[in-house]
């Protein structure tokens, strides 16, 4: 080994230019497929950062008008979710659904206040069971709980954007805020990681109806599945679109009714479009390292060609096929594997450096971190990058090394 | 009498040249005995380089039999060609065939990487083969800064690194002034003196006459086989005293 490394040394000592130059083209092949790779997984990254935030098998159950006329009822009438929806789908889907929460919207309700600050937010009332999914990061005191429902306690929990324009430095914690003059205590702070700014209220639903003339109305309904894959949720989506279509009597054509929003379909979705992106970057750096290899191919070639006679040489004092193959092969290898490692180490360097700098932006503008976040290359890709490499040696030798093994000393020994 | 080292019997070998076939060898017999020192000359094109070639398996023959050290050598594959030659042949060309970028030591010691010897054990017998043609200040130049004599005798060192048993030489002073041929044919002939069997193709007479048996070659076929009665072996190896 150490031996056959020497040969190959001493070889390419001899042409150092021609071996940096055509060493480069597989570096830059391999630099631009990491850089591709990386790209892509910066972007899906970025969209699965989109996602953080909800249950992947969620479902989002809302009501509109209805489209068209039936079982004795007119076109046009407005569907309105009730604590009884809730109770049906509690008692019909106990084994497909982990998680329900009804939502209950306060719309036009008023100012929220603390001391002199006031401001209009994003209020809404949900159940305990709504953090798992619409997944939030408690960042001070806890989440709504069930003893909130059961006693209609009155207390809140703000995200960060509301406690820092109510509270600015103070502790909210314990302190009452008014909504719509009412006082609600606050007993914890939350970041919604899909959406840092906006600026929510969450409230018991039980309050909320109460307080807010609701009675037991509810906006949307909000679903977690047990379901793993698309088809299952689908099925459990469909299952309940027929509940819910029946019990508030909508035609079974009605599109228009009832919408639901099927996270996990979505996300699949958004993942096959990157596994797509994804095949493409593939294809298009493996086109740009044939590129590479054809260069290394040629070189080789003109390579063996002006060495015709010192390989005639070597086959004429014991030289075997093979290790003359072994010394062309090995010598395409070695070009390929050190300069595409250059290529590699290039290319990482490139994306860590990106990393840095888009986590610096991101800190003062957040949004960017749901198109384009950490685009690394991670070890798999430098793996497979570095076994595309190899293979890519071998293949750029190949024709080379069989021309030299066929070499004949005779012929290659015949003085001109 | 001793062994034949190298034994021919009835050997043709022809080219295929577009439609025609050129019969170069047309039925050679031949029997060289371990230690002969033997000239092969004739005329360009009298088939001497296609017979050197067949017996240094660098070529195929197409009918007759030869053995070498009394093995048949027929059609075989490459690898196996080039074991034997690694260890039965040592071969002296006219235009030395040094390794261009590589150091007389290094030229002389690569035979023994065919052999899988380590690289400083191979060039510490490299070193060794070169004192003894007393090049040893030479070993880390180039083929490039030595003259012609100096060439051959790291050509003649590379031959003798793996102990052949014959050392085929093909016009080994074609490229050299008469002073440098006669030395050259004098380590040849110490070669010679420590049992290994010297063949030189040469088409100078006097060359021919420092051999014991001098073949003569004309139209593909042995015109004469005579031994020669001039023939004064060296008798002081100044070179080769510790074998």
């Amino acid at each position: 080994m150490f031996n056959s490394l020497q040969e190959i040394f001493s070889t390419l000592k001899q042409n150092k230019l021609r071996a940096i130059m055509t060493g480069f083209s597989v570096a830059w092949g391999i630099f631009m497929l990491i850089l591709l790779l990386g790209s892509g997984n910066g972007l899906q990254n970025g969209m699965e950062n989109n996602f953080r935030g909800t249950a992947k098998n969620a479902l989002w159950i809302w009501s509109r008008q209805t489209q068209v006329a039936h079982d004795g009822l007119q076109a046009g009438r407005r569907i309105q979710f009730t604590d009884e929806d809730y109770d049906l789908l509690v008692n019909h889907f106990d084994d497909d659904i982990s998680d329900i929460s009804g939502r209950f919207r306060l719309w036009g309700t008023g100012t929220v206040t603390y001391k002199n600050e006031y401001g209009d937010y994003d209020l809404e009332g949900i159940m305990p069971e709504f953090k798992n999914i619409q997944i939030v990061d408690i960042e001070q005191g806890r989440y709504i709980n069930d003893l909130d429902i059961q006693q209609f306690r009155k207390v809140a929990i703000i995200s960060v954007p509301v406690k820092k324009a109510l509270f600015k430095e103070e502790d909210p914690i314990g302190k009452y805020i008014h909504i719509d003059k009412v006082p609600f205590m606050v007993v914890g702070t939350f970041i919604n990681p899909e959406r840092r700014d906006d600026e929510q209220i969450y409230i018991p639903v039980k309050t909320a109806q109460r307080v807010f003339n609701g009675s037991n109305k509810l906006n949307e309904l909000a679903v977690a599945t047990n379901a793993l894959t698309v088809a299952e949720n689908k099925r459990v989506e469909e299952a309940i679109r027929t509940t819910l279509m029946k019990k508030h009597r909508i035609a079974p054509d009605d599109k228009q009714a009832l919408g639901i929003w099927n996270t996990l379909e979505h996300f699949k979705q958004a993942q096959g479009v990157f596994t797509g992106i994804r095949i493409f970057v593939w294809v298009i750096g493996i086109m740009t390292i044939i590129a590479g290899i054809v260069g290394v191919s040629n070189i080789m070639i003109i390579l063996v060609k002006e060495r015709t006679k010192e390989i005639g040489i070597r086959k004429a004092i014991g030289a075997t096929p093979w290790s003359v193959i072994r010394l062309v092969l090995s010598e395409s290898v070695f070009i390929t594997t050190l300069s595409g490692f250059f290529g590699l180490v290039a290319g990482m360097g490139l994306m860590a450096a990106v990393a840095m700098v888009l986590q610096n932006v991101a800190q003062s503008n957040p949004g960017i971190e749901s198109t384009f976040y950490n685009p690394s290359a991670n070890v798999s890709v430098a793996v497979s990058a570095l076994v595309v490499l190899i293979v890519a040696g071998l293949i750029a030798g190949y024709v080379p090394a069989r021309r030299a093994s066929g070499i004949k000393p005779i012929e290659a020994l015949h003085d001109e | 009498m001793s062994k034949s080292i190298i034994k021919v019997d009835g050997l043709h070998k022809s080219y295929r040249m577009g439609n025609n076939a050129l019969h170069v060898l047309k039925g050679i017999d031949l029997d060289i005995k371990a230690g002969e020192m033997v000239s092969i000359m004739g005329s360009s094109g009298s088939g001497k380089s296609t017979l050197l070639n067949i017996l240094g398996i660098l070529d195929n023959h197409d009918r007759g039999d030869y053995y070498l050290d009394n093995v048949k050598i027929e059609r075989m594959n490459e690898t196996k060609a080039a074991r034997y030659r690694n260890n039965y042949i040592g071969f002296i060309f006219q235009s030395f065939n040094l390794i261009s970028f590589k150091n007389a030591m290094e030229n002389v010691a690569l035979p023994l990487y065919y052999k899988n010897v380590s690289r400083k054990k191979r060039n510490m017998q490299a070193l060794e083969y070169l004192d003894r043609l007393g090049l040893k200040e030479w070993a880390n130049h180039l083929p490039s800064e030595l003259s012609g004599g100096q060439k051959q005798r790291i050509a003649i060192a590379r031959a003798l690194i793996s102990n052949p048993k014959v050392i085929l030489a093909d016009e080994p002073t074609g490229a050299l002034d008469t002073q440098t041929s006669y030395e050259v044919m004098e380590i040849l002939q110490e070669v010679n003196q420590m049992g290994i069997t010297v063949i030189i193709v040469t088409h100078e007479d006097d060359i021919a006459h420092r051999t014991q048996r001098i073949i003569r070659l004309r139209d593909g076929l042995i015109e004469r086989n005579e031994m020669n009665g001039k023939y004064q072996p060296v008798t002081t190896s100044e070179i080769f005293t510790t074998n």
